[in-house]
């Protein structure tokens, strides 16, 4: 019953998209009031649905329902209910329901708060998003139904793939998946402009905090996903530079260029045309990325299920989405004016350097993630794998985070370069000295990027604090210290970046209990080995006593994990996190009679990759109510001035 | 992050490949003594595709041909081979395609010439921005 | 120029749009082929891999007539799966030499006890270091070598039943 009011709830939803953009359509064209009246309840009804739909998969899942394929290929009921509840976007049906129902309720949400778009615009915009999400419908509903019924129902399922099962899985792939597809509304925004020629900086201050939002959640998405490759996967990367892994960076480099974008279109009415194309870029990287990632022309390796019916189908949305809306990019935006040209010295000639360097970046991730896919076209099979990307986008980034500390640094307009001057001077100051001594202190122990990196990432977090000098914090506005606090974020996930390449110690070992081993001063004992036994998986833990300068010590556990269902062997690495960096400790095989290989590493500072992340994210959400809290507060205000 | 992909991905459980019961190569998984040879044979072995799990480099990876090759990364590092030329014997095996770091092979051209080519297109999409003072 | 500027992105991406397509339609090869297919055999000299066949050495190659060179293991499935078939070459006359990888003596008799035993000479490559040197990727594999100790072709993968007349005609070609 639930499979079936599911598979109806989603049914009905693809209904009303098609009933919202005819709609649109008429209403529009025709002038109707009428009709565009009804857009709004029409697009809420849309992401309720979706929503119910979502529901009905989860309750499906909790409840071991084995009569649904899915749940059959995808679950086990003797899992915990956490893996039980995030296995439902654990898998491919999964997760594209999770894609449109984040797509129907963002539209939703745009119908029901967007107030400060022009009415007609707002209403395309609407359209355009029926637009989008009808496509994916089409795509769950024809090729990708998650709510199929297996008969005979067996006894249980063949579980969730144990990589999987861990508790990151509940928090990380909603949140990416809102960023992700949060960006649809950025595209829809874009599309709705185009179409009503209103591109100016009213269109961009309502499309701000949508942007933002979505950055935010992106943000905290990728910051979580790392960490969790980082401690899951056991080789102590955080990053790999894989193909899927760049999928997901380029729709955050875009986003990140739009933010800035947006925000010169909004003060300065400039790069309208330039901002609605960043727009269309970022969600069409959300859409290139998963046609990546499931179509499996890229993500090499054996075992994928890889679908060519499903990967022609994204094939023809990206198609028609984007293809679409950059024709009436190509139709409309010779038609938009371009404002003012900017004066050479100004916080708007920074925020286009940013988006230039951004920009450059997300060509050659793009570049260099489709280059192997190229030359195999001409018979030819090559990798591009990290050094490349550390070594052509690295000097890039490293030139971004300078142009990051100085643009706040710098007036709208026109500023006098010897007035920015003395502004930078103390960053500067603090660059030149952090040269010095990180030089001294490491001059031919590290590469020239972690140098860099450390002495960048040491100037940059004081330049991007100095806007807040000889303030009033308190009077200071939230979005400036958002914007402080992201670009400060930055600085010290940088300093982790290049402290993790530059400083971590690595020792491998196979020792037998009993045995002491010292390094990067540390002293651990391996004091047993014994077998443990979990809910679904069978292990076995190292107990370790790990100690630092005659300090009280802590007792560590990795493991090497088997699980059942499916079959597959884990190894659960141990972290002992300090102030000044983690512990890192990975069980390994058996090497010969009674030693046990293990990896350690310790890595100094390398935690404040995901601080900085989290930082980030959180000046973002801080800019974001910063900006709304003033809009109410103005209204407000309004309000009162009118009474 | 690829976790999270595996999701994106669908990841069948990948099948077990049958691994031998023989224990590791002997440089599979000890560090060479002297920290300078070590730090150039990991520098190249996180460089190196591993074969038998196609998107991991060898330094990141279970598998056992993985150990062998590191084994015999590090044994050739103390004999005193140079990384690039380990790395130009593996890529006359098994072509540019071991190598995650892009050779100079005329196909790869232009992926070294694309951050000079980029940025180029972008300085002359600034200009017209910047710089040019018009006053009412 | 702002008119082409305009047009450039969906231009771009139209690029793209083929790019992917082709990806997608064209067949699927993710197999590592040995760049060493047309150039000698490297040199090498392993001990003997089972108890009643000699060891093998890259000399033991060049001897006027062509020969295939297995790539297996006793612990790989599909090599007990191909067993058959290069029994079946060996009786159509094909004279089959062996390497077995990450191996030992006992476990290889065993294999060959439970499989039959096709191979006139087996070498034990306990680290894989031929298996890299020959630039193969992995259990089973086969060459075909000819008399002069050229690597002539490069099978990959387990031999199927209808493979086998086809490296018969390798094996023919490779005189």
């Amino acid at each position: 019953m639930i499979a079936e009011a599911g598979l109806a709830a989603l049914w009905f939803a693809a209904a009303l998209a098609l009933l919202q953009l005819v709609l649109v359509a008429m209403g529009l064209t025709g002038r109707k009031d009428e009709l565009l009246a009804a857009v709004r309840p029409v697009a809420v009804a849309q992401g309720l649905l979706t929503a119910l739909a979502f529901a009905a998969l989860v309750t499906l899942f909790l409840r071991s329902d084995m009569s649904v394929l899915l749940v059959v290929t995808n679950s086990h009921s003797m899992k915990p209910w956490l893996y039980k509840f995030a296995g439902t976007w654990g898998n491919h049906e999964g997760s594209m329901l999770l894609w449109v129902t984040v797509m129907g309720v963002a539209g939703a949400a745009v119908a029901l708060f967007e107030r400060a778009l022009r009415r007609d615009t707002h209403m395309a915009t609407l359209g355009a998003q029926a637009a989008i999400s009808l496509g994916f419908y089409a795509f769950l509903l024809f090729s990708s139904n998650p709510f199929a019924r297996i008969s005979p129902a067996p006894a249980d399922g063949q579980g969730l793939n144990p990589l999987l099962q861990d508790p990151g899985l509940a928090f990380h792939p909603p949140t990416l998946y809102l960023g992700y597809v949060g960006l649809s509304v950025a595209f829809s925004f874009a599309v709705g402009a185009l179409l009503t020629r209103r591109v100016d900086s009213a269109f961009a201050r309502a499309m701000r905090p949508w942007v933002l939002a979505a950055w935010v959640l992106l943000t905290l998405g990728i910051t979580a996903g790392s960490y969790w490759a980082y401690y899951e996967l056991g080789w102590g990367g955080w990053w790999f530079w894989d193909p899927v892994e760049n999928a997901s960076l380029m729709p955050w480099l875009a986003a990140t260029a739009l933010l800035h974008s947006v925000t010169v279109l909004a003060t300065r009415d400039a790069l309208r045309a330039w901002t609605v194309m960043l727009a269309v870029v970022a969600f069409s990287m959300s859409m290139v990325g998963t046609f990546l990632v499931r179509s499996g022309i890229l993500t090499s390796v054996h075992a994928f299920a890889v679908d060519p019916e499903r990967g022609s189908f994204i094939l023809a949305l990206l198609a028609i989405y984007i293809g679409g809306a950059l024709a009436l990019f190509g139709w409309r935006i010779g038609t938009v004016r371009e404002g003012e040209p900017f004066e050479l010295v100004s916080r708007e000639t920074m925020l286009v350097v940013n988006n230039l360097l951004l920009s450059v970046i997300l060509g050659l991730v793009l570049v260099g993630t489709l280059y192997p896919l190229l030359t195999e076209a001409f018979g030819h099979k090559v990798s591009v794998g990290a050094p490349y990307f550390d070594r052509i986008a690295g000097p890039i980034a490293l030139g971004l985070m300078v142009a990051m500390a100085a643009g706040p640094l710098m007036r709208w307009r026109r500023d006098s370069a010897a007035a920015a001057g003395r502004r930078l001077l103390v960053p500067a100051a603090v660059l030149i000295v952090a040269a010095v001594v990180v030089g001294l202190l490491a001059w031919g122990r590290i590469g020239i990027l972690p140098y860099l990196g450390l002495v960048i990432a040491l100037a940059t977090a004081v330049a991007s604090v100095t806007p807040l000098w000889r303030r009033s914090l308190r009077r200071t506005p939230l979005f400036t210290w958002g914007m402080v606090i992201a670009h400060l974020g930055c600085a010290v996930s940088l300093a982790g970046m290049a402290s993790d390449s530059a400083f971590t110690v690595e020792k491998l070992v196979a020792a037998r209990p009993g045995d002491v081993i010292e390094t990067a001063g540390w002293r651990l004992r391996f004091v047993q080995i014994l077998p443990r036994a979990g809910d679904n998986w069978t292990a076995l833990q190292a107990d370790v006593e790990a100690s630092r300068g005659g300090g009280s010590p802590t007792m560590l556990h990795p493991q090497a994990r088997f699980f059942a269902s499916p079959p597959t062997p884990t190894t659960e690495a141990a972290l002992l996190t300090r102030w000044d960096g983690q512990l890192y400790v990975v069980l390994g095989q058996e090497a010969d009679a009674g030693r046990w290989q293990m990896r350690i590493w310790w890595k100094p500072f390398v935690t404040l990759i995901w601080l900085g992340g989290f930082l980030i994210a959180l000046g973002g959400a801080l800019a974001l109510v910063g900006r709304e809290r003033r809009g109410w507060v103005l209204k407000w205000r309004a309000r009162r001035a009118v009474a | 992050m690829r976790l999270l992909f595996a999701i994106l991905l669908l990841l069948a459980p990948v099948p077990l490949l049958a691994q031998t019961a023989l224990p590791p190569a002997p440089y599979a998984d000890r560090q060479i003594d002297d920290p300078a040879l070590e730090r150039k044979a990991r520098t190249l072995m996180e460089t190196i595709r591993c074969l038998t799990c196609q998107s991991q480099s060898i330094a990141d990876s279970n598998a056992s041909m993985a150990g062998d090759m590191r084994s015999q990364i590090r044994e050739r590092i103390m004999a005193g081979e140079q990384p690039e030329q380990i790395r130009a014997w593996l890529i006359s095996r098994y072509g540019d395609w071991v190598s995650y770091e892009p050779t100079a092979a005329p196909i790869l051209w232009p992926l070294w010439a694309a951050p000079v080519l980029l940025l180029f297109a972008g300085l002359i999409l600034m200009r017209g921005r910047i710089g040019k003072r018009r006053r009412p | 120029m702002r008119k082409m500027l305009i047009w450039l992105p969906l231009a771009l991406f139209l690029a793209f749009f083929a790019l992917f397509a082709g990806g997608l339609f064209k067949p699927d090869d993710r197999v590592i082929t040995s760049k060493l297919v047309g150039q000698p055999l490297p040199g090498f000299a392993l001990p003997a891999g089972a108890s009643d066949r000699p060891a093998l050495a890259s000399t033991d190659f060049a001897t006027g007539k062509p020969r295939l060179l297995n790539i297996f293991a006793s612990w790989c499935v599909p090599c007990a799966a191909e067993a058959p078939q290069l029994e079946a070459l060996r009786r159509a006359g094909a004279e089959i030499d062996a390497i077995a990888i990450r191996d030992a003596r006992d476990d290889v008799d065993a294999f060959l006890r439970r499989n039959g035993n096709p191979y006139s000479r087996i070498g034990l490559d306990a680290r894989s270091s031929v298996q890299i040197a020959l630039g193969s990727s992995g259990v089973p594999e086969t060459f075909v070598i000819d008399g002069k100790g050229l690597i002539r072709y490069q099978h990959i993968g387990d031999i199927r039943a209808d493979d086998v007349p086809m490296i018969l005609d390798r094996l023919k070609d490779a005189q």
